[in-house]
């Protein structure tokens, strides 16, 4: 672990000093499935861990001062020690530093894992997501369509392109870590990776008006066969349909 | 106080203005925590509750978001706060154009009553205080009225930013050099630059929301070549500033209350004032697109705005080492006002410290638009700001009327406030990431394991409603019942005690005061 934030931290001054072109290069191969989930997971932890030592060193000290300082006789006054110029500028100059070197540690980890978000493994299912007042339809590359209920197979990157219709809503599955905004005019992307069979909860994280709230769908994961099964009958419906419309 | 109502309505005098503003932002803040209460209600039960039509609710959560911002937080803190204190602060007889200040307080009140037509109207608007479109411009209801009182209260704010920047800069008794003033005239200096700056882009965007849904235009609609994003950018290019302009006031008189209940000289004054305040206002315009890592903003942007936003880290953790830095060998008195201010500082804590996972694009996939952020922003801006604001009024109580608040009612009521908004605002951060509950939902029935943290909110706002209703009653008591105090109860060595009656009188200084070389208004102990 502790290797891997210091090899984030060199990919960011990498990336500080060469500029934005050298980011290709830093960036690693799209191979090997590296979903973003767990590593948000991770981050998460590390970071409470982080705040929660700051948290509690100034809130100590306040607590102490505050115990210690207490006014003991009504015509105390304070004797805040005046700082000589060294001690003032030290006392700017060491914390801002400090507070830097551990913004640039969460930045660099932060970066690496943003960057598993944005990259999309190569062997990806894309489906094509519209969204409208209040519903989310699902298009798959055979023409099969769902309606807030999003198939996909387990073990395979699954790779939405969103828009909307209407208003902007936002694409969110809580259990996979992941969502974004669907939006007239513009293309959106996210992608997530399910492991196993079972369904997750889909929520609208975007206010979107009169029933933004009972804007739910769910993905459901089913297992490789399950879903091939499912969407060769589902595809050769929509075909069927199709060739009707057609005539 | 006294003098007639017409007195009052035509008043040019810089402290009667700041209390028809203290007036009018209790009255929104009021209403807005009605709203509030009321949404606590519908949400204690999964299911409809209060009302079953979510746009009565959306109507609700609007009105509290847009009032407490631009009706409560904003004219108090700017408002109230800087007219009353800064003119006896600076050692000024009033501020420099009070015809303006007048013209500003009346444009205050118009906009908070077309706020307040808001329950009287037909399909009153529904857009939250963000204005999204292109939600707001297909909604059936009325954008106009919103963009309106966003176009008044930001008017009213320009002229109060000219009129104080011109103040400050021109009207500070001799003797007082830049480097003396309280920090909160620091505060409000910066704030009002930042103000002045900024709120014009925020008339622009809802100028062009307006134009758009009544005039035709096409700013925002995709179908004819506009784009919904870039409403959200003016939106934030303005609003993230107006974070700092509460955050940089209710700083500053936060200091101000630390420094004279601990009687100590502020810790690394000028570290505070340049490295902090001036650091924020260096970077308060290059942070907006945190508020869209989740919006489809090109990949450089959201990323080299993390790197901005976490530097941000910088001038508030100095701002902090210096607030705690105050109480070091102070001497300190536990009154109302530094029960307040010490609440200001740990609830800035949380609420700041849990704005770090939020600068980092990667984690806000989970937990941007969620519970989460509500909570971190009421934590930092909304709680944090309004018990500076309580403080501050307790603070001033004694100057404002002469006359002693009850001690023991007052802490009574931070304490029962305090505990309120720990109840409702840790839960709800926790609930964000542990359901992934959405921020705006008039309904959760799908969402697994909110129930219970739901149930514990509504209990916290109930604290939080009868807190405020004892400091309220505490407030209105003290007016008639509250003992006479004379200048100084406090034993400030800042102008306003020291050198004026409770309550000043026309002029505020008789004579304007002539600051020796030692003069410093945290001259206590061995700093005199």
């Amino acid at each position: 672990m502790h290797k891997r934030s210091i090899g984030g931290l060199l990919n960011w001054l990498t990336m500080l000093f060469f500029g934005l072109p050298s980011m290709a290069m830093a960036l690693p191969e799209t191979s090997q499935i590296r979903d973003p989930a767990p590593g948000w997971d991770q981050l998460w932890h590390e970071m409470l861990i982080d705040i929660t030592i700051i948290g509690v060193i100034f809130a100590l000290v306040c607590l102490y001062f505050m115990y210690k300082y207490r006014r003991r006789n009504p015509d105390d006054e304070g004797n805040q020690p005046k700082l000589s110029t060294p001690a003032a500028i030290g006392w700017a100059v060491i914390p801002a530093f400090l507070f830097m070197a551990d913004d640039f540690y969460l930045a660099a980890n932060g970066w690496e894992l943003w960057n598993k978000y944005r990259q999309v493994p190569e062997d990806r299912m894309e489906i094509k997501l519209e969204s409208a007042m209040w519903t989310w339809d699902y298009t798959y590359p055979n023409g099969v369509k769902t309606y807030n209920d999003l198939i996909v197979p387990a073990k395979k990157p699954i790779l939405l392109r969103m828009t909307s219709r209407d208003t902007i809503h936002n694409h969110f599955i809580p259990d996979f870590r992941v969502k974004e905004d669907s939006m007239p005019g513009r293309v959106t992307y996210i992608w997530f990776y399910p492991k196993e069979p079972g369904e997750h909860l889909v929520t609208c994280a975007e206010y979107c008006g009169h029933l933004h709230s009972r804007m739910y769908g769910k993905v459901t994961v089913l297992s490789k066969s399950d879903f091939d099964k499912w969407y060769k009958a589902e595809g050769a419906k929509a075909q069927l349909a199709m060739n009707r419309g057609g005539m | 106080m006294g003098g007639t109502l017409r007195e009052w309505i035509f008043t040019t005098d810089h402290k009667k203005v700041g209390i028809l503003y203290l007036i009018g932002s209790i009255a929104a803040f009021g209403v807005a925590g009605l709203m509030a209460m009321l949404m606590r209600i519908e949400l204690s039960a999964p299911g409809p509750t209060l009302t079953d039509n979510p746009t009565t609710y959306n109507v609700w959560l609007y009105f509290h978001g847009a009032a407490m911002i631009l009706g409560f937080q904003i004219p108090a803190l700017t408002g109230f706060l800087a007219n009353y204190l800064i003119p006896l602060q600076i050692g000024a007889k009033d501020v420099a154009f009070p015809r303006l200040n007048a013209l500003s307080v009346w444009l205050f009140y118009v906009g908070l009553v077309l706020a307040l037509l808001t329950f009287v109207m037909p399909d009153p608007p529904d857009v939250m205080w963000t204005g999204y479109p292109p939600y707001s411009e297909i909604t059936v209801g009325n954008t106009a009225f919103y963009s309106f009182t966003v176009l008044l209260l930001g008017f009213a704010s320009i002229l109060g930013g000219v009129n104080f920047l011109t103040t400050i800069t021109f009207m500070r008794a001799p003797g007082m050099g830049w480097n003396k003033m309280n920090i909160f005239v620091w505060a409000t200096f910066t704030a009002f630059i930042l103000q002045l700056i900024f709120v014009p882009v925020l008339g622009t965007a809802v100028t062009m929301i307006m134009f758009d849904k009544y005039l035709g235009t096409n700013f925002f609609n995709p179908t004819n070549g506009g784009d919904v994003l870039i409403y959200q950018n003016l939106f934030w290019f303005y609003s993230h500033p107006a974070v700092y302009v509460i955050l940089l006031p209710f700083i500053g008189i936060t200091f101000d209350i630390i420094a004279t209940f601990a009687r100590n000289a502020i810790f690394n004054y000028k570290v505070v004032v340049y490295g902090g305040m001036g650091g924020i206002v260096l970077l308060a315009g290059e942070v907006w697109v945190h508020h869209l890592y989740v919006t489809g903003m090109p990949d450089w942007i959201r990323v080299g705005q993390m790197v901005t936003t976490l530097l941000i880290s910088i001038p508030v953790g100095l701002i902090f080492i210096s607030l705690i830095g105050t109480l070091y060998r102070g001497s300190i008195v536990y009154t109302t006002p530094m029960l307040y201010a010490l609440g200001v500082v740990f609830l800035m804590l949380i609420g700041g410290l849990t704005g770090i996972p939020l600068a980092l694009t990667a984690l806000t996939v989970h937990a941007s638009e969620t519970y989460f952020v509500v909570g971190h922003f009421h934590y930092v801006m909304a709680v944090a700001g309004t018990f500076s604001i309580f403080g501050g009024i307790y603070y001033l109580y004694p100057k404002m009327t002469g006359r002693m608040y009850n001690e023991f009612i007052g802490k009574i009521g931070f304490w029962i406030t305090f505990v309120g908004v720990n109840t409702v605002f840790m839960p709800m951060m926790i609930s964000g990431i542990d359901t992934g509950m959405p921020r705006r939902y008039w309904d959760y029935s799908q969402i697994s394991g909110m129930e219970g943290y739901q149930q514990l909110m509504s209990i916290g706002a109930a604290f939080i409603f009868v807190g405020f209703l004892i400091t309220l009653i505490n407030w209105v008591q003290g007016l008639f019942k509250g003992e006479k105090v004379g200048r100084n109860p406090w034993g400030s060595k800042s102008l306003e005690w020291t050198h004026c009656d409770s309550p000043p009188g026309h002029g505020n200084f008789d004579p304007i005061p002539s600051l020796p070389e030692e003069w410093s208004p945290y001259a206590y102990g061995r700093n005199k």
